[in-house]
């Protein structure tokens, strides 16, 4: 199992919101591949799956505000 | 900072959305280091990541009756508008080859454009929390990004004709009540394109690496 996390955005950003899901949950992912998209004031960027597998949890919705640090999805290795 | 220049002229979004993304491909594929392309768009409503549609205050009819495109794209920031009169530009920078740090990417750019504008005697400032380029409380740049596996696509836009700006009054720009200014209504005086197109290269060559 591996969680997909908000990390360190530097620059005093503490928070992103969620602006995509590119797969749902029971979805098969590849390494690597983008799995969400997430927008601060004026940029947006994505977050890659850490391993081959299906992205078993999502966390947060589109529209939602994530904090850094927080887990947004869980990934069942394959 | 070298990267290799593309000026597409007057151009309509679509197809410099498309040479943006061919260009950002090869940029990721490492064919090449860092791209900047610059143009003039046609008439253009676009909608970033974080845009409610009730930021443009027309009908999608009506915008259609003016001849202005509408655009739903992947960038971050808000609602804005892009026509002849500014001078568009798509930095496509590999950030693994220079720092991975976003923000200070979007820090940068504004140093870039504020730079260009005080070589033009403009005397141009940044807002904390407002990310663009401001002379006094009017904005003459807006600034609207997306990377991926750190490489930047969209970029800015900086106002440099008078008569574009009427064309803001359609949106609330980047959902803000905010007063649009271009290099022309600071100076005063009509000014050469090509002039403000080479001082923003040149400074934008001086990039930090």
């Amino acid at each position: 199992m591996a969680k997909v996390v908000l990390p360190e955005l530097g620059d005093n950003v503490t928070k992103a919101t969620v602006s995509y899901w590119y797969f749902q949950p029971g979805e098969k992912v590849e390494e690597k591949a983008d799995l969400v998209e997430l927008a601060t004031d004026k940029a947006t960027f994505n977050l890659p799956s850490p391993c081959n597998g299906t992205l078993s949890e999502a966390f947060f919705q589109e529209g939602d505000t994530v904090n850094v640090g927080e887990v947004l999805a869980v990934i069942e290795e394959s | 900072m070298k990267f290799q220049i593309f000026d597409l002229g007057l151009i309509d979004f679509r197809p410099a959305l498309e040479f943006q993304k061919q260009l950002f491909e090869r940029v990721k594929n490492g064919k090449m280091n860092h791209g900047l392309i610059l143009c003039r768009h046609n008439p253009v409503v676009t909608l970033g990541r974080n845009a409610p549609r009730k930021n443009i205050l027309v009908s999608e009819e009506e915008l259609r009756k003016r001849k202005i495109d509408l655009f739903e794209i992947e960038r971050g920031g808000d609602v804005t508008y892009h026509g002849p009169g500014q001078l568009t530009v798509y930095p496509v920078f590999n950030l693994n080859k220079i720092k991975r740090d976003i923000h200070l990417f979007l820090r940068n750019l504004e140093k870039r454009i504020s730079a260009t504008l005080g070589i033009l005697e403009i005397p141009a400032v940044t807002r904390e929390n407002l990310t663009g380029v401001w002379v006094n409380d009017k904005k003459i740049a807006s600034i609207g990004i997306a990377v991926r596996s750190w490489v930047t696509f969209h970029g800015f836009t900086l106002n440099v004709k008078s008569d574009d700006l009427k064309n803001f009054s359609l949106i609330r720009p980047c959902g803000m009540d905010i007063m649009m200014t271009s290099v022309e209504d600071e100076l005063g005086r009509e000014v050469n394109f090509k002039r403000v197109r080479e001082l923003l290269i040149k400074e934008m060559q001086k990039w930090p690496k």
